[in-house]
Formats: structure tokens, sequence, C-alpha cells
């Protein structure tokens, strides 16, 4: 034997099949649009048309003090509904702190997605019930939670996915190399969609990384990688249902990049004028996501004004609902900051409970 | 995500007059830039934002890009970068976006900041300043406001310092970027808009780190605080009058290195002492400095050392914080309790 015959010598895989290709993949005004199913493509429409009124039904809620913050996701709706809408229902979303569309997209209610937002807990939803994760905060920090998961399904024969989002700057952390070296090592299901808005608040991508494509990184890990208009909301939607029927039928991980645009400053807190020029934001406004889909669907004649009006009317319905359940104050209990820290509280926590049972019954009574 | 970038006054300070903490941290840098070609500040949106506090505002425009770096986003990366610069010479000041962003670090701090020194027998000190907003009560979402000093004070070779007053937050931040030792500077985010006639002080004029500052004398009992918390313990001296009760305050300023003169002389003067802070009590700088109080003023002392603090938990979302917060009246409850129980 030579080290020309030991495994250390030789590649593990042949890097051309990983390589992306560095055109964006986009189906909405191409001959392959012909082939699109028309109900898929009207659920996805109502959804896109719901999720931007919903951005702007949160954002002008932060303004009437009903919200803490708002991270809006104008200009990629189509990757947060893809996303939610390429899962099956067994599959599970690990969303990042942007991603309210998409969790609501798959199932969750509007009001309980905005738990975390409007500041009176930490996640309003039960994650197993829609097997959604909670929204996460520390960028990129759920990526290696997405993996295990998706490995335990595996561990246990279920034809299970996890669909992991992450923006351009989370790319940059050290968790999103680790969860990706190990998807790629124990072949988990899993799919790690990255959507590159341009910005990590305000630092633009090439502070960020010096890679052809994000997509590009897939390649160093041993999985797939693919680049798509992450505007065009049947190309997201197509790449993503492969990439995770792959993964539940053994193939291992794919990374997806979705290039797209943050056209909201990063969250109503922020002044996007400092860092970027309009002319930039004006580009990808005539690119937008909604009206892609419009025109497809005007072009085939699935869509009229009739229906153009349908999905505003329900997406108003929405919006009306969600601002009325906003408007009421949730239901507060300060004791309850004591019951989830662990299974059985510490008896200093029992002490500091009494203490503030105490306070609030002398409030009360002053 | 961040709740405050357009909060911050953006005018540079006043050569003098009334300034903000942000302001004087703002000249701070400028200064130590200036004067220190070593200097470099880094970090997530510093440059053309200016920070999302808006505290390195300008420098990048000034002092330009390689002094003043917006860094790929990655805690472990900024700060193992430093390490490295600093082993070449240099004297990085980074930040931090929030207190609990800064975890990704923590193996780079623990492993490598504090110990440097050490582990080469004082051949490679680490002149790396480590800003760090840290705190609660500004209403921010999860992961934004946690007080996280205990997991650096517990940890040898790491200077912690946190400003409560905008003087301060200018002269401990010159110092702390002159220190050749890393120093985690805290920064009391609540408290980035206080503001307070100032002028810069001269280098001279900087009180040296490890020094702590009685705030207000007192005779009934001493409130041993530091950092966000000052503001509050001062507002319970004032309410506390009417007690008839006279409150001394102690602003430590510095936790590590800890001022145990300072403390020692002003709780020998009252015989009772409260410590108070933001952070979770159980295994907090309160118990530390309970349990020096104690050791140093014994026989002086009147009643057992108490803490105020937050309660043992996860950091309460916006809508609950101020339960958890010390407040006033936390504080003159526990001045009342400052009796040697009977029995
Ligand atoms: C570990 C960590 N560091 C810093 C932050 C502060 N922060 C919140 S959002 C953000 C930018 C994120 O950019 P990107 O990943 O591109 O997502 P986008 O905001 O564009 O959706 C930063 C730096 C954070 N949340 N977590
Ligand atoms: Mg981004």
């Amino acid at each position: 034997m030579t080290v020309l015959d030991t495994p250390a010598w030789r590649p593990r895989a042949d890097a051309a099949p990983l390589l992306p290709d560095p055109e964006p993949y986009r189906l909405l005004g191409t001959p392959a649009a012909a082939d699109l199913d028309p109900a898929l493509l009207s659920r996805l429409y109502g959804q896109l048309v719901r999720g931007r009124r919903y951005n702007r039904q949160a954002t002008a809620l932060t303004r009437q003090g009903r919200l803490a913050v708002y991270p809006s996701s104008t200009g990629q709706e189509a990757c947060e509904i893809a996303a939610a809408l390429a899962l099956r229902p067994h599959d599970w979303l690990f969303p990042s702190y942007r991603d309210t569309l998409a969790v609501i997209a798959r199932g969750v209610d509007p009001v309980e997605a905005l738990t975390l937002l409007r500041g009176d807990w930490h996640t309003g939803y039960d994650p197993r019930e829609h097997r959604v994760a909670p929204l996460s905060t520390p960028l990129a920090t759920q990526l290696p939670h997405a993996v295990g998961l998706a490995h335990a399904a595996r561990l246990s024969g279920d034809p299970v996915a996890a669909l992991a989002l992450v923006g351009d700057g989370g790319t940059s952390e050290g968790d999103f190399h680790e969860a990706l070296n190990f998807a790629a090592v124990w072949r988990a299901p899993v799919v790690f969609l990255v959507q590159n808005n341009g910005f990590a608040i305000s630092v633009p991508l090439d502070k960020q990384t010096a890679a052809p494509t994000l997509a590009h990184k897939a390649v160093g890990y041993g999985m797939p990688g693919r680049l798509v208009d992450g505007n065009d909301v049947a190309a997201v939607h197509q790449v993503l249902t492969e990439a995770l029927e792959r993964a539940r039928e053994g193939g291992g991980p794919t990374l997806v990049e979705a290039v797209t645009y943050r056209i909201d400053a990063h969250t109503n807190a922020d002044d996007a004028t400092r860092y970027r020029e309009e002319s930039e934001v004006a580009a990808w406004r005539a690119h937008d996501p909604v009206e892609l889909l419009e025109r497809e669907l005007t072009g085939r004649g699935l869509l009229d004004d009739a229906g153009r009006q349908r999905a505003m009317d329900e997406a108003e319905a929405m919006a009306a609902d969600l601002r009325e359940r906003m408007h009421e104050d949730p239901p507060l209990d300060p004791m309850e900051l004591f019951a989830h820290v662990y299974a059985e509280p510490t008896p200093q926590l029992r002490e500091q409970a009494a203490q503030l049972r105490a306070e609030l019954a002398a409030e009360r009574q002053s | 995500m961040t709740t405050a970038t357009t909060a911050a006054d953006r005018t540079a300070a006043p050569a003098r007059g009334p300034a903000t903490m942000a302001q004087a941290l703002n000249r701070a840098l400028r200064d130590s830039l200036a004067a220190d070609p070593a200097v470099h500040v880094m970090g997530e949106d510093v440059g053309t934002l200016g920070g999302v506090f808006r505290i390195t505002d300008g420098l990048t425009a000034e002092f330009g890009e390689d002094r003043c770096t917006d860094t790929p986003l990655a805690e472990a990366g900024i700060l193992g970068a430093a390490v490295g610069m600093a082993m070449y010479g240099l004297r990085p000041v980074v930040e931090m976006q929030f207190d609990a962003f800064a975890y990704p670090a923590f193996e780079q701090l623990v492993s490598h900041v504090a110990r440097m020194r050490n582990r080469t027998r004082g051949a490679l000190p680490l002149p790396i300043t480590v800003r760090i907003p840290y705190g609660g009560g500004i209403g921010g979402v999860e992961h934004h406001s946690d007080s996280s000093e205990a997991y650096y004070l517990h940890t040898p070779g790491l200077h912690v310092v946190t400003p409560a007053t905008v003087e301060d937050a200018y002269g401990l931040l010159r110092a702390a970027i002159a220190s050749d030792d890393p120093v985690i500077f805290l920064e009391p985010k609540r408290l980035y808009w206080s503001k307070a006639d100032w002028s810069p002080q001269e280098p001279s004029d900087v009180a040296p780190i490890g020094r702590a500052v009685v705030r207000r004398p007192g005779r009934t009992a001493t409130l041993i605080t530091y950092g966000p918390s000052l503001p509050v313990c001062l507002e319970a001296a004032e309410a506390a009058q009417e007690e008839g009760w006279d409150l001394g305050v102690v602003d430590l300023r510095s936790l590590v290195p800890f001022d145990e003169e300072t403390v020692a002389a002003a709780v020998r003067g009252t015989g009772r002492a409260v410590v108070v802070h933001e952070s979770s009590s159980f295994g907090g700088a309160g118990a530390e400095i309970a349990a020096r109080v104690t050791e140093r003023c014994f026989h002086h002392l009147e009643a057992p050392v108490l803490r105020v603090a937050g309660f043992d938990i996860p950091y309460p979302p916006p809508m609950l914080e101020r339960h958890h917060l010390p407040g006033v009246d936390r504080i003159l409850d526990a001045v009342g309790r400052l009796q040697w129980e009977e029995g």
C-alpha cells in the first residue's frame, strides 16, 4: 500500500455535480412555467398577497405601540411563502427572526406568531403543534437544531425533513459552518435556505463573503448548492420541493441560496438611507415577487380583476382580524415568570415567587 | 434584531456642555483612535451605520475603514481576530452588538483572551477592549437585555468595568483602551441617553480602572451598586429621606479589580449594606460583594448584607420586565429588613 491507496489521498466526492449554476434559477416568465400546476400557482398567489398585507399591518402596529419591533420581509415574500408551502405536514420549519410570514403560512395563528415581537412572551405558539421551531433571534443558532431534528427523524425511520432558514449575514457565523458540516457527514434530511437579501442590517454582502455565491459554500461540505431567484415564488417552491424530497429519500442535505432583497429597513427602528442607495431599492421594486407571479397568472388567463380583488379582500380580512385582536391587551400574569424555568422550581425561585406575589397583592391594595 | 437604531442622538459630543453617555463613549473612541495609531475599532455595523446605538458614529468617515471596520457577522471571528491583531501589537476595540450576541465569542474569551498572558508567562499580554451593551429596561425582545457580568467576572484574567455616568463612560473607556490587560467594557444601554454637563477629561485626570466611588455619603446604610442600577439607588436614597433614613451609595465602576477599600470604608461607617444589581442574584456579582463585605466588616455589621437583584429567571419579555428589575420599593424594603433576626 502507498499513500495513494489510503482514503485520505482521494477526494470523497466529485465536486462538479455539487456546484450551483451561477445563474439564479427562474421559472416565471420562462417557457417552463407552462408546466406549472395552476392550482399551486393560485395558492402561492393568495399567500403572497396575504403575506404582503401582513407585513404592512405588522409595521403599522409598531407605530401604534402594539409591537415592540417588526422586522419586515417585504420583498422577500416569495421565499417565505415557498418555504412554508414546500413542506409536508410532518416536516419541520426552523425560522429565523425575520420569518414570521413563513410561520403563519405554515398555519400558526397570525397573532400567536407575533407574541415575541409584541413582548408578552418569547414564543407564542406550541412548536410541536405546527412543527415550527421558535423564531430564532441569535443568528444561525437554529441551524444545528434543524440538523439534529432531521437526524433524529432519520434514526427513527420517519420520512420527515427539516427546512432551516437563515440570512446572508447568518452564513458568516460558526454555527452555519458546523450545521452544514454535520448535515453532510450525517446525510441528514435537512435543507438550508439562505435568503440573500443583500444586507445584514447595514453590512452589504461583499463585506460578508468573498465566495462566488453563497450557494457555492455547499461544495466545501459535500452537498449540492442551488441558486434561485428568490422573488420567483414558483422557482423557489420547486427547488425547495425537490431538495426536501431528496432529503426524505435519504439523498442528504442541500444548500439553497435565494437571491432577493429587503425592501424595507432592517426593522421599523432602522434608517436604511444611511447605508444604501434608493436606486438599488427601485431596481428591486421593479422585480417584485407579487407582480412577477401576477404577470404569469394574467398572461395565462388564470387571474382576472375579480380574482385579484378576491385575493386582496381575503388579505384585508386577515389584516382587519389581526388589527382587531392586536389592539386587545394580551393577558399578562407576572407569576408566569417563575412557571417555566425548570420542571420544578428551585427553593430560591419559590421564595422569589412569594416575594413577587406579595408585592402584587400590596400593589392591588394601594 | 435591534430596537434602538434611531434613538441615539447623532450629533458629536460638544467640547463642553450637556452630553449623553452615547456621545461620551463616541468621543472616547475618537480620542483613543486619534491618540494611538495602534487602536482599531471593529464589529458588526460599526462602520457606515455607526453601530446600532451610534456609539461609533462618524469614526469610519474620520479614520477610514481600516481603523473602524465593519466585520463579517461572526462574534467568535471578531474576537479571535482581535487576539491575532493584539499579538501583532495592535490595540483592538471590538463591539459586540448586544449582550446575548457576545456568547458565540465566549470560547475565544475564556480560552484565549483571559489567559494568554498567563499561558505565555507574560510574553503575550492582550490589550483588547470588548465593548458590550448590556442590561434591560429598554423594552427589548429576548436576547437583547441580558446582564452577563457574572460570566466575565468569574473568568480570571479579565477586567470587568461598567460606567454609570457620562463622565465615567468617557474616562473608563479611555482607561480600558489604554490598559494592557483585556477589559470587558459593559455599557448600560438604558443609560446611553442619560445626559450630564460634561467636558472630556484630560488623560491624566482619568481615574484608573479599579476605583469605586462614593456617589452619596450616608449614615443609615450603604447601597453598593454599579452600571444601570446606580440611578435607581440614588432615587431610592432620595426617597429614603422620607423614612428618616440617610442612605449612602457606592458606585463600583469596576467589578474586577474590586475596590474593597472604598466599599469596606463605606460599610464600616453605616454597619448596614445592600448590594443592588439587575442580573440574577444566584451566583451573581452580589454574592461575591456580600461575601467580601462580610469578611472585611464582620465586626462592624449590624445586620446581614442583603442583595436586591433580578430574579433567577431568563430575562423576561418586555411587557413583564418591570416586575423583574430591582426598583426603589424593593431596595427600601431591603433596607427596612436590615436587622439581625431575633431568636
Ligand atoms: C449571534 C447574533 N449576532 C448579532 C445579532 C444582531 N443582528 C440581528 S439581525 C442582524 C443582521 C442579520 O442579517 P442577515 O443574516 O442577512 O438576515 P436579515 O436581517 O437580512 O434577514 C444582526 C447583526 C444577532 N441577532 N445574533
Ligand atoms: Mg440579509
